[in-house]
């Protein structure tokens, strides 16, 4: 409790746990009942825990390695009942999701002390990337900022005219060529604005693609280029959105965007839904990428920093 | 990084051959193989365990007819005979019967459902000869409306919208009665993304459809969702208790276990899959290709529908002329070599071919396994390369001077060029063969063209 203080306000929290209360109660229940009465930790127990894991969508692979850990951790130490093996639990997802050597943000800060930051969004498609930006924009203009916000989606459906309401949600400028035009342009000339203007930060929206389209994810690398051309070095931040709802093919997408746009950074929409975002445990584990941000809600303040040991601990904690 | 899950079935079932008898024992690999399997494709992990013991009652009810096959590919059979008894049973249409005929749309959030809207318009003035009106009942989500408006604009679908409304029941009711006056026969029922958690809005969706009573109710998933399929899928049946599904996103890669989750769990029919942002990549449900895709067992309609994509037909026509004239030369074969490049990884098409993932798993196919071939041809005069014939010993050593291979690398490709032009050119001599150069040519349909 003390420890999510620190991360979270109160209703930062309560959010949260609204989106993980099931996956707390049912990983609670479950490991209490499979370990109730027993001194030592057998294969049922373990195999419980691996459906646990497994249920949310940690994946075989990371849920072995897992389990292995344990396995290791309780032939050493010998646990005697459900808290420790839930302690043990805990302490080994944390310290596998910090072995990228990933320091959690403590807010919202920008990825460069330049100026202006250029941070580009890109991900599959419907998984937030839009809202992710006018909720991050949200909080960079609480800070004072001057944002731009660039309409790089010039291919969905009304895409330009989403990002500008999210624009004026914020308050904050807004940069487009319209729909149909080359995104790359649009990127180009979003960094040109803000260096011009002053900005702090720009924020970049591209049209979610899926990541086995050759060409539209050749065309994700042109956009980053196009940044890189105007302003050396940019952008300072590529955030790959994922969908805590998504399965294992999580995975694929974090692989296939990162040789395209060389990610820098993850944000997590979703997770005041029931899925358990586990697939974040996973792509942590395998990639040198921190999780940043999560989201918990479709409103403007539903975005938060993502913090390991709170996120495990929601997990865990009854 | 993940394994080819049909690389793992073939790995458990190798446990099973030379064996004559599915027993118990011997299948136990096999099945927790399975199993995994399943769970890696994202299929629930309840499901795929109450379906692997399915299997293996019948598996080890066979043991009879196991002389005549062997128990590994018997194993294969009842696994995807059971996939697509699972997931097919009869088929099932769309009801469009009334005056007009309402469909509501519903799902999580991003799932597809406005695309969908679009597509479903679409189809049925193309397919069925109706007159379909959209309604936009999203009174959320940013520019919602003006994405459903574009998306009927596109369609040539009417759409029916109230910009200041923030009812749904309302919008949808009226739209229904500007449907009857305007001689619109099927109305499609747009509305917001919501989470089955939420409250509020799982009411709201439940009084839209009380209010207008449907003729059909779809739920809208997302081909890449995980393990929670079953926890939405569920949540909104006991809700809206829709009438069908529609499986989105089709055209990623994702295995889409997630097909199978949903309907184990509500046991609706899946009616449509959506496979791509166009509005006419719609189609409707094949369990077989789902039950392969699943299992990783290839996929031949999706490789042939990336190759669609990428071959354009003027290019195969004259490829075609050449061949005919047996003129093939090294140009073609650089301009066909960037065709497949285009088309993706070079394993991964292989793998959607079926039985394929097994050959090419050693096999260091990457895409670099071009690279030797273009820089000996790169290393030709444009003469050379237009003029196969040319290319006699000195100019062979010459070449393999430029592009740093020795001269049997030289030969060995020439002579491998050699064969497969004259292939090609007695292939186009063949009777019904006509058409064979290049993918394009023989594969066209018209139907998903590249965006
Ligand atoms: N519940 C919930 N919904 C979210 C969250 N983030 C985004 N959404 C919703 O998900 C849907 C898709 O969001 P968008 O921001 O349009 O997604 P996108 O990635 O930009 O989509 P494309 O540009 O079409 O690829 C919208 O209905 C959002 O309101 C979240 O954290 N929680
Ligand atoms: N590649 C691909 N993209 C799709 C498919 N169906 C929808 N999309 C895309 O997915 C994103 C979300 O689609 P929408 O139709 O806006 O989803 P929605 O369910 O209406 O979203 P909300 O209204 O925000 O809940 C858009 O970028 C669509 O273009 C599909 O079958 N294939
Ligand atoms: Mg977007
Ligand atoms: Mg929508």
């Amino acid at each position: 409790m003390s420890f999510f203080n620190k991360f979270f306000s109160k209703e930062k929290k309560e959010d949260l746990d609204k989106g993980l209360e099931k996956t707390k109660s049912n990983f609670f229940n479950k490991l209490t009942k499979a370990v109730a009465g027993k001194s030592t930790v057998d294969e049922e127990v373990l195999d419980e825990l691996e459906n646990i894991l497994i249920s949310s969508d940690v994946g075989l692979e990371t849920t072995v390695k897992i389990i292995e850990r344990i396995e290791g951790r309780v032939a050493k130490d010998k646990y005697l009942n459900t808290s420790e093996l839930n302690g043990i639990l805990r302490s080994e997802i944390v310290s596998l999701l910090a072995e990228n050597n990933t320091i959690d943000l403590e807010e919202f800060t920008l990825p460069t002390t330049e100026k202006p930051a250029i941070i580009m969004v890109v991900g599959v498609n419907g998984v937030g990337k839009t809202t992710t930006i006018g909720k991050l924009a949200h909080q960079y203009k609480k800070q004072g900022k001057k944002v731009v916000l660039g309409a790089g989606d010039t291919f969905r459906a009304a895409a330009v005219d989403q990002l500008k309401i999210w624009a004026d949600r914020v308050g904050c400028d807004f940069y487009s060529k319209g729909m149909h035009t080359d995104p790359a342009a649009v990127a180009y000339e979003t960094t040109e604005y803000a260096i011009k203007n002053g900005c702090d930060v720009a924020l970049i929206d591209t049209a979610g693609r899926l990541h086995n389209k050759i060409n539209l994810m050749k065309e994700l690398t042109k956009i980053k280029n196009s940044i890189d051309k105007k302003l050396g070095g940019a952008p300072h931040e590529v955030l790959l959105v994922l969908d805590a709802t998504t399965g294992q093919n999580a995975i694929e997408q974090a692989t296939h965007f990162t040789n395209a746009t060389d990610v820098t950074a993850l944000a997590l929409t979703k997770l005041d839904g029931t899925a358990k975002g586990g697939v974040a445990i996973g792509i942590s584990d395998q990639f040198k990428i921190p999780i940043k941000y999560i989201g918990v809600g479709e409103s403007i303040d539903k975005l938060q920093i993502f913090n390991k040991q709170a996120f495990v601990d929601s997990l865990f904690e009854a | 990084m993940f394994d080819s899950l049909s690389e793992r079935l073939e790995g458990a079932f190798k446990t099973l051959k030379g064996e004559s008898k599915i027993t118990e024992i011997n299948i136990a690999t096999s099945i927790k193989e399975i199993r995994r399997a399943l769970v890696a494709a994202d299929v629930n992990y309840k499901i795929a365990k109450e379906f692997t013991d399915k299997v293996k009652e019948k598996a080890l009810g066979q043991e009879n007819v196991l002389k005549a096959v062997k128990p590994g590919e018997l194993m294969v059979k009842i696994v995807m005979d059971e996939l697509v008894d699972l997931m097919g049973g009869q088929a099932a249409g769309i009801n469009i019967k009334g005056e007009p005929a309402v469909v509501l749309i519903a799902g999580l959030q991003g799932s597809g459902k406005t695309t969908f809207s679009g597509k479903l318009a679409h189809f049925l003035s193309t397919k069925r000869k109706k007159k379909p009106l959209l309604v936009a009942c999203d009174v959320y989500r940013p520019a919602a409306i003006d994405q459903l408006t574009v998306l009927a604009k596109q369609v040539g679908a009417g759409i029916y919208t109230e910009p200041e409304n923030k009812n749904p029941v309302e919008i949808a009711l009226k739209g229904i009665g500007h449907a009857q006056s305007n001689g619109y026969d099927v109305v499609i029922v747009d509305t917001a993304g919501r989470l089955s958690v939420d409250e509020q809005m799982m009411t709201e969706i439940a009084n839209v459809k009380e209010a207008i009573l449907p003729n059909e109710t779809l739920f809208v998933v997302d081909s890449m969702t995980g393990q929670d399929a079953v926890n939405t899928a569920k949540a909104f049946n006991e809700r809206i208790n829709y009438d069908g599904v529609v499986l989105t996103k089709l055209d990623g890669d994702t295995r889409g276990g997630a097909a199978l989750s949903v309907k184990y769990t509500v046991g609706k029919p899946i009616k449509f899959v959506s496979m791509g942002e166009k509005m006419d990549t719609l189609d409707i449900f094949y369990p077989e290709r789902m039950a392969q895709r699943i299992l990783g067992m290839g996929d031949i309609v999706s490789f042939v529908e990336r190759a669609q994509e990428q071959f354009d037909d003027e290019e195969a026509k004259r490829l075609e002329k050449k061949i005919k004239k047996n003129k093939f030369d090294f140009n073609d074969f650089l301009g066909q070599i960037g065709q497949l490049r285009k088309m993706g990884d070079l394993k991964s098409l292989m793998n959607m071919i079926p039985g394929m993932s097994k050959m090419t798993k050693d096999l260091n196919i990457d895409n670099s396994a071009f690279n030797k071939v273009e820089s000996i041809i790169q290393s030709m005069t444009p003469q050379e390369r237009g003029n196969p014939e040319l290319l006699n010993l000195s100019r062979k050593k010459r070449i393999a001077l430029g592009c740093g291979q020795n001269l049997d690398e030289i030969n060995r490709f020439i002579k491998q060029f050699d064969q497969m032009r004259k292939m090609m050119h007695k292939m186009t001599k063949m009777p019904g063969m006509g058409g064979m150069a290049g993918p394009g040519a023989t594969m066209k349909r018209g139907f998903r063209k590249r965006r």
